[in-house]
């Protein structure tokens, strides 16, 4: 199993939530001291580095106009860590491209950081979340039609070498494309796509794509992952290769249970710190009606959990939290239940969590569970798990308006 | 109260509901992004005069946005072909707020069927400067505020909390997809609109909520100075919705109008 290391760049010095109504969009950057921004940024590369000291991959993302992510352009990032680094695999989770309005330049960027890096990008597509629509001024009204669409400009663009081409798509129109540089890896970066859903894995897994599905836990996985290896022997008539699926959970590694709680207490900062008003949660067209009634009537949990606890996060299978022993029999369970997966986003620093604190749990996993899970992924059979999966019976299924919404494109 | 008599009409492919109200001379309602209006009381007086015809805009009231729809331009063109459907003639057409810019939409490109145009609490232009909030962001709003400016009295604003019928808060939900579909990007107007507004050669009434924070009385002027000849009439105690807040008061002005104009009302 590879693991790729993630924080999301927060920004935590914030007032006291009830002097704010929102975290995301309009929190005014009075808010933001650039000093402390700066250092952060500084903590965040040394936090990848040090992951690629330790053998793991890289793994970043791109939201606006909040303090949970203070990414808003995540190729700027990436090409600092193709300089900064020199082994590892950078994967982007993900270009934005629904609210993106050149995908041309994605191309371009993602070719750039690809040469920067010496091929070693991996290049996700994301929807994005409904908070990002305000921040972009695109409507989420067919947001995964325009995703699509913007991958294909994109794809042709990498792959088309002999002269510009013509591209008059619904949201797109180029008439001359023909992108310098182009990417190092061919035919082009591997890509990858976050799913929330069975029907969400029907392009990805007929393009062979990574689909990598951000905290659906126990109550979700099923569903998603059973959908993609269906759609994936339905297109291809071969198993999907465990290296086809990925799943994102945060990560906390302690040198005894008490530290590992305090942690993993810390990294949960994500969840907790994320106040949204329900105009931002619900931008007209992203959600489904059942869903977007259920915001309009006062729901506060649809995005995340009103009050997340570790304790429920852990029993949910959204955060694998303890020392070595216990994070590995974690996510072998999960890894187990949900038919397996190839790759491990391991949100790994949230919040306040300190270098020291983020550095020491990296070092415990990289040292003392990493290599367990590559043995666990080596000795995949695919027949073997699938009797393994028959035997472990389903938990209550989460209906969509739970925690996994927040990544469902 | 008069009976509604709603039909399906097809048109570019669409099931279009059609909604019809009352005796008279006809009157097109284009309705707001709150969705129709002929249920309401005011329709009620107005029918007693006119034939309401109101056409539910695809994507409100449970109908599906037809595949080809981008924007408010595709609304537009489906109901210059209703009207040619309908063979409408000297027709009064009033539209309220996304309803008002969709007509001004329509006489602009074409006044044939138009004999009179009721703009109410219309959106459809920029009437600041670049940096102004003319029309205020209700996708960004928070509902409390957002009452607070669509209502002069908030205890008239429906409240999703209380609606028992879960498919009456998808509704609303599928009507906001709708709005947004019709007036996101450029937001509730067409910069072009202003250079095209000559064209209306019909006489043009504005009703204007005096307490609509929506968009303003200071906006209705604003859009009544670029319609030639047209006049503005303000409603107190009213806000976006002048014809739910004010029904008699409403139904008065646009009768005169419609009378000081010499439809045969």
């Amino acid at each position: 199993m590879k693991t790729w290391f993630f924080t999301e760049d927060a920004y935590p010095y914030l007032p006291d939530p009830k002097t704010y109504e929102s975290i995301r969009v309009n929190l005014p950057n009075r808010n933001y001291d650039p000093k402390k921004g700066a250092e952060l940024y500084s903590l965040y590369l040394d936090l990848w580095c040090y992951a690629e000291e330790l053998g793991m991959e890289i793994m970043l993302n791109e939201h606006h106009q909040t303090a949970t992510c203070v990414i808003p352009a995540g190729p700027v990032m990436l090409g600092a860590l193709a300089r900064l680094t020199r082994k590892s695999r950078l994967l982007i989770l993900g270009n934005p491209i629904a609210n993106r309005n050149q995908p041309v330049r994605v191309a371009e960027e993602m070719a750039m950081v690809d040469l920067l890096s010496n091929g070693r990008l991996e290049c996700g597509f994301v929807r994005g979340v409904p908070y990002e629509s305000s921040a972009a001024n695109i409507t989420a009204f067919r947001g995964t039609e325009r995703l699509w669409e913007a991958h294909d400009l994109i794809v042709k663009a990498w792959t088309t070498h002999d002269g510009p081409f013509n591209f008059e798509g619904r949201w797109h129109h180029h008439r001359q494309v023909n992108i310098w540089p182009r990417p190092l890896q061919q035919p082009h970066p591997p890509v990858w796509v976050t799913v929330g859903s069975a029907a969400s894995t029907i392009r990805v897994s007929k393009e062979k794509y990574v689909g990598a599905v951000f905290l659906a836990g126990y109550g979700g996985i099923r569903r998603i992952f059973d959908g993609y290896r269906d759609n994936y022997l339905k297109a291809h008539g071969t198993p999907a290769p465990l290296d086809r699926l990925a799943y994102c959970a945060l990560v906390y590694v302690g040198d005894n249970p008490q530290l590992a709680r305090e942690g993993a207490d810390k990294l949960l900062w994500y969840m907790t710190s994320n106040k949204v008003p329900p105009q931002f949660q619900n931008p007209p067209g992203y959600h489904p009606p059942a869903v977007s009634s259920k915001i309009i009537k006062g729901a506060g949990d649809v995005m995340m959990p009103a009050t997340p606890t570790l304790d429920k996060q852990m029993a949910a299978g959204n955060v694998f939290a303890g020392t070595p022993d216990q994070v590995f029999a974690q996510i072998k369970a999960f890894w187990e239940y949900s038919g397996g997966f190839g790759h491990l986003l391991m949100m790994g620093q949230a919040g306040f969590l300190t270098r020291e604190e983020t550095m020491r749990s990296m070092e415990l996993f990289a040292r003392e569970v990493y290599p367990r899970l590559k043995e666990l992924n080596a000795g995949y059979d695919e027949g073997r798990m699938q009797e393994l999966r028959k035997s472990l019976p389903d938990v209550a299924q989460v209906p969509m308006a739970g925690i996994g919404l927040d990544f469902v494109r | 109260m008069s009976e509604t008599n709603a039909t399906k009409m097809k048109l570019q492919g669409i099931d279009l509901e059609v909604r019809r109200k009352g005796r008279g001379p006809a009157m097109l309602v284009l309705h707001g992004g709150n969705g129709p209006i002929t249920g309401y009381p005011f329709a009620d007086k107005l029918a007693e005069h006119f034939q309401l015809i109101e056409p539910v805009h695809p994507g409100f009231a449970g109908s599906n946005i037809p595949e080809h729809f981008d924007n408010l331009e595709d609304l537009v063109y489906l109901y210059l072909d209703l009207m040619d459907a309908l063979d409408l003639k000297d027709a009064i057409v009033m539209g309220n707020s996304l309803g008002g810019w969709t007509a001004a939409e329509i006489a602009v490109r074409n006044s044939q069927r138009i004999g009179r145009l009721i703009l109410v609490d219309s959106v459809g232009i920029k009437a600041g400067d670049r940096d102004s909030r003319d029309r205020a962001d209700i996708f960004a709003l928070p509902v409390a505020e957002l009452t607070r400016l669509t209502w002069h009295d908030p205890a008239r604003a429906p409240n999703p909390s209380k609606m028992s019928e879960e498919e009456e808060v998808q509704i609303l939900a599928s009507n906001r997809v709708a709005l947004s579909m019709y007036g996101w990007d450029p937001y509730l107007h067409n910069p072009k609109l202003r250079y095209r507004l000559h064209r209306i050669k019909a006489p043009t009434l504005f009703i204007w909520g005096e307490s609509d924070g929506l968009v303003t009385p200071a906006y209705g002027r604003a859009f009544s100075a670029m319609v030639a000849g047209s006049t503005l009439e303000v409603i107190p105690k009213a806000g976006h919705a002048p014809h739910l807040e004010q029904p008699d008061a409403f139904v008065q002005k646009v009768l005169a109008f419609a009378k000081q104009t010499g439809a045969k009302a």
